[in-house]
Order: C-alpha cells, then structure tokens, then sequence
C-alpha cells in the first residue's frame, strides 16, 4: 500500500458535525458490543446449562449492577442498530445530502434515546 | 503497513457487502430473542425454544454474522487509528497486535456458542 498517499482531512484540527459524532458513536458502540457480547454468550450459557443455572441467572440479573451492564449493552445495541439501518437506507441513496445526513443523524439519536429509556423501564 | 492481508474477505467491495448482509442477520436476530423475552420467559419455555433445530441454525447464523461483522468493523476501526502515520512503528505493531487479539475471541465466541446451542 502507498504510504504516501495524501491525507485531506486531519480530524483532530475542526470542529465535528452532529453526522461525526454520530458516526464515531456508531463505531465505538461497535467496539463495546465485541467486548459486551462475552456478556451476552455468558448469560445464553447460564440461562440454557441447567434448571438450576437458569434460576441463579434470575437471581443475579436482579441486582442493580447487573441490570446496569446488561442495560448498557442493550443501550449498544438499539444505537449501533439503529445506526446501522441508517447506512442501509443511505445506501440506497436517500439521505445522502447535506440536510438528509443531518436529519438521519437527528433521527437515530432521537429514536436511540427513546428506545434506550424503554429498554431502562423494561428491565427494572 | 499490514492493512489489506489482515482484512476479512481481502476486497473492499467484498467487506462492505458482508458487512451489510451480516448486520441485517444480526438485526433479525435480536429483534427475534427480544420478541422472545419482552413477556417474561421460563426455563421450561426457553430451553424448548432453543431445542429446535431452525432456532439453532438461526443462531448459528447469527454467531456466524457476528464473526465477520466484528472482524471487518474492527479492522476499520484499527486501521484508521492505530497507524504508522499518527503512531510511527509503534502503531503498526499495536495493531497487528490487537488483531490477533480479535481475532482470537472472535474464534472463542464461536466455539463457545456452539458448545451453548449443542452441548446442553
């Protein structure tokens, strides 16, 4: 690969747009959910091994920690999906522009905070 | 720079695609447990759920999704990050580095869901 290929834009030196932020959250929420889904097979394994693991499993997903991560790691999940679908639909070439990108970054933030509060009721 | 050997499906092109295909797997996927879990579920219920065979390979598919969705999304994340322009050497060896690490856990959250989905 050519090392010496010109680099236009040096992102540490502007001020980023909603559509960056969005984008750099959709890519760290990725980075969580690897780190998150060791959290997800555990809880598969427990809630599958035995009567007893499954019992154990609701009896530690009632304290408050518990619920704190496994609310976060859903929180990952509705952004980075939501964020995801985003890139499907723009891949069809609407919300390309402008205005669309920062309408479609409005949207998954809005939605993402909606469902995130739902996904925080649901599971206390 | 070690960028094209250690991408998934060495083309571009061809990462973007399955990127895309294993995202929507993985969508369906927890959309289809959440709808699972949303009324409360119990063992008895839950263990029948997964003793189908569609429900395993559905599964497995999304196991499979979730392996080639975190390589390719972690070789971009990397791969603009950890480099020699904004690290010198010392980024390149980072990377690589870190790689291995993904792509070995990677390899331990297969094996271990299928021994989850097979092994009870």
């Amino acid at each position: 690969m050519n090392d010496k290929r010109p680099v236009n834009l040096d992102i540490g030196t502007m001020r980023l747009p909603i559509t960056a932020w969005t984008s750099i959250t959709h890519r760290a929420s990725g980075v969580f959910l690897f780190v998150g889904m060791a959290v997800l097979l555990y809880i598969l394994d427990a809630s599958l091994k035995s009567p007893e693991s499954f019992a154990t499993l609701k009896e530690c997903l009632t304290s408050p920690i518990a619920k704190l991560v496994l609310w976060a790691v859903v929180a990952g999940l509705i952004y980075h999906s939501l964020a995801g679908v985003k890139h499907l639909i723009m891949d069809f070439g609407i919300g390309e522009s402008m205005q669309g990108g920062v309408l479609g970054a409005r949207l998954v933030i809005g939605l993402s905070v909606v469902l995130i509060v739902l996904a925080g009721v649901w599971i206390w | 720079m070690v960028r094209a050997v250690t991408s998934f499906g060495r083309s571009g092109l061809s990462d973007w695609l399955v990127q895309r295909v294993s995202g929507v797997i993985l969508l369906a996927y927890f959309l289809f447990i959440g709808c699972n879990l949303i009324g409360g579920v119990d063992y008895i219920a839950w263990k029948a759920l997964f003793a189908q065979t569609w429900v395993r390979v559905f599964s497995l598919m999304a196991l499979l999704s979730l392996a080639a969705h975190a390589w390719i999304g972690i070789w971009a994340v990397l791969t603009d990050y950890l480099t020699e322009r904004l690290m010198g050497t010392k980024g390149n060896v980072l990377r690589v580095a870190l790689q291995l690490l993904v792509i070995v856990t990677i390899f331990v959250y297969v094996v271990w869901g299928v021994q989850i989905l097979w092994g009870y």
